[in-house]
């Protein structure tokens, strides 16, 4: 089943890039983590560093959870992920040179905090 | 005798055809011109005269019956409003139910409408003209009457002051609507099947059923009266809807696999949609009959699976995925759509609140498996936090499925990660696309032309398109206001007005 049309069909793409106004839609995902109610999405500059996404967008996005007064990115183990690949990130590089697209998903795994809440 | 015998009444049979006789055979335009939407699915009709309109029989009485009820209707909305019975509901966090349902479910009432009414123009055969456009009446009145229900409710409770811009414009409304526009703009036998028979044949009792006992459970004579009248019209729907799809099926063999693609879809769409029915069940009703957990044993591990037995004959399969997942679901779904909800409450037209401590034990009675190992001590930390004065609202916006566009909020129970979300990706025209689970990646792999040009809330927001970046931007462009219809429950102006009401 593709689309069945009477005219030609024509390709809307929403949301593109440019759409964006010079942002690009990021996604941001703590592994196992659900009080949280799901994933979060960010517009955010492809020149923004890494590291913002520790400084800036992990403190409004997940300080709810009960993980997260332990979560210490210095002494903790942390698996970065991008659009499901594991990936060493330069935190002090872009997000662009990180390998960060429009859309792209980021995940991170912190193997010794897993979203235990009320334990 | 008279030599001018009074003419013999005409029979039930004859009467229909005069009342109804509105085809003709096109002469000075080619038949496809006139209908030009019937080849375009695939689906062949060889002879549309084998549908007829299954209430062809009950024509004559149809205008007076649903006459009848239209003015019982009136007068028991009017005793409503006439001896204040607004307050002999349970608790007034019932109203938001209500909330819920006007802006979610009545305005896809409307979107039906619509549909049936394209469908009937679209369709060369009479029976199968008249049966649709008969639905849409129907289901006019249904939001009619609906809307009037609900108005009273308008004059004491915050939320209810616009549902049509906040259908189009509110984020998870956009879960409805899409599911209505959606199905509006497929062809019309897909639009039969996804409405008549997957929504009205499997999924409308889920949905009616908890509704109107649950209103009945909570003291809302109101919106019993209008379930009861709309009721008697669905078990016409549902005739419609299983005559319809078998009408398609006995055509021509070719049919079955297009029909079947489509009853898959559909379903899924549908089960995503009654997330919000499941939240209501479980938690937006003080007082509750069934769990949702209960309502899917019966509805679907029995009912649903019984009606696809009986398609077995014309080569229609079970949809077993699907099946499998919404039974692995059912004891997660209701928790996990409500904290979606309670995280998101700073950008809701209704209020959210934490359970009670026996609201909670009938949650751990109902779901002996699931809730006090997966959300009682979630539900206990927000809880105390609370007490601090600390009450979470989310601060950051969600990642929506771009089919269904509910919040990818939805764990991998059946592989075994009940407290991973469940997250799906594709690729179309060199973007990336996102998903809630395989089901809703699957029906956009299928037609990724239709779903890219999703209205997303939260990148239309990002896009600057609705008012503004910040929060009170946002709900000012909603027109919802800020400290008034979202937030607590506790707290809520609704909640002050509810306590003096049922101290004077
Ligand atoms: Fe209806
Ligand atoms: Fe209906
Ligand atoms: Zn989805």
């Amino acid at each position: 089943m593709s689309i069945k049309s009477i005219g030609e069909y024509p390709i809307i793409m929403k949301d593109s890039v440019e759409n964006f106004n010079g942002n690009q839609v990021v996604y941001l995902y703590w592994y196992g983590h659900r009080v949280v109610s799901s994933p979060r999405a960010f517009p955010l500059p492809p020149e923004m560093p890494f590291g913002a996404i520790i400084s800036d967008l992990i403190p409004i996005t997940y300080k709810v959870e009960p993980d997260y007064e332990d979560l210490d990115f210095e002494n903790l183990e942390v698996i970065w992920e991008v659009d499901g690949k594991v990936i060493e990130p330069d935190f002090s590089k872009s997000l662009k040179e990180n390998g960060v697209g429009h859309k792209s998903f980021i995940q991170f795994t912190t193997p010794t905090l897993t979203g235990k809440v009320g334990a | 005798m008279s030599i001018n015998q009074r003419k013999k009444r005409l029979n039930k049979k004859e009467q229909y055809k005069y009342m109804t006789r509105l085809g003709w055979d096109p002469t000075y335009q080619k038949s496809e011109d006139v209908y030009p939407y019937l080849k375009m699915e695939g689906i062949k009709i060889h002879d549309w005269e084998a549908w007829e309109d299954p209430f062809r029989m009950t024509m004559d009485s149809y205008w007076k019956l649903q006459a009848e009820k239209d003015k019982k209707l009136y007068s028991i909305i009017d005793a409503f409003a006439q001896n204040n019975a607004q307050k002999n509901i349970s608790d007034a966090r019932y109203v938001n139910a209500l909330k819920l349902f006007l802006t979610g479910v009545t305005p896809l009432e409307y979107k039906v409408v619509q549909g049936f009414s394209h469908v009937a123009r679209a369709f060369r055969g009479e029976g199968a003209s008249i049966a649709c456009q008969m639905q849409a009446i129907d289901e006019l009145r249904h939001f009619q009457t609906q809307v009037h229900t609900m108005s009273h409710y308008n004059k004491y409770f915050d939320g209810f002051h616009d549902y049509a811009k906040a259908h189009d414009r509110v984020w998870y409304l956009s879960v409805p609507k899409s599911f209505g526009d959606d199905a509006s703009t497929a062809g019309p036998f897909e639009f039969l099947t996804a409405i008549s028979f997957s929504f009205e044949f499997v999924l409308t009792s889920l949905l009616f059923v908890p509704f109107m006992s649950g209103a009945a459970y909570n003291g809302d004579m109101a919106t019993v009266t209008f379930g009861f009248s709309a009721q008697s019209d669905e078990s016409r729907h549902m005739t419609l809807g299983l005559s319809a799809i078998k009408f398609i099926l006995e055509q021509d063999p070719d049919n079955v696999p297009i029909v079947q693609e489509w009853m898959d879809k559909w379903l899924w769409r549908g089960y995503r949609l009654l997330g919000l029915v499941a939240m209501m069940m479980d938690y937006m009703l003080p007082n509750s009959p069934t769990s949702w957990a209960e309502s899917v044993e019966l509805y679907i591990e029995q009912n649903c699976i019984a009606l696809y037995k009986d398609l077995e004959r014309y080569g229609i399969e079970l949809p077993t995925d699907t099946i499998n997942t919404i039974i692995a679901e059912k004891g997660h779904l209701s928790h996990q759509v409500w904290n979606i909800f309670y995280n998101h409450t700073n950008a809701a037209a209704f209020h959210t609140w934490m359970p009670d401590e026996e609201k909670m034990n009938w949650l751990s009675e109902k779901y002996p498996d699931t809730f006090d190992k997966y959300y009682r001590p979630m539900f206990e930390r927000y809880i105390e936090l609370e007490k601090k004065g600390e009450r979470f609202y989310s601060e950051t916006l969600p990642i929506i499925c771009q089919t269904c566009q509910i919040p990818l909020g939805f764990t991998d129970i059946e592989g075994g990660n009940p407290h991973v979300y469940t997250h799906e990706t594709s690729e179309f025209n060199g973007e990336k696309f996102h998903f809630c689970s395989k089901g809703c990646k699957h029906v956009f792999e299928k037609q990724p032309e239709k779903y890219t040009q999703a209205w997303l809330p939260p990148h239309q927001i990002f896009q600057g398109n609705c008012g503004g970046a910040t929060i009170p931007e946002v709900l000012k462009w909603y027109k919802i206001e800020n400290g008034v219809d979202n937030l607590d429950y506790v707290g809520s102006p609704d909640e002050a007005m509810w306590n003096k009401l049922k101290n004077n």
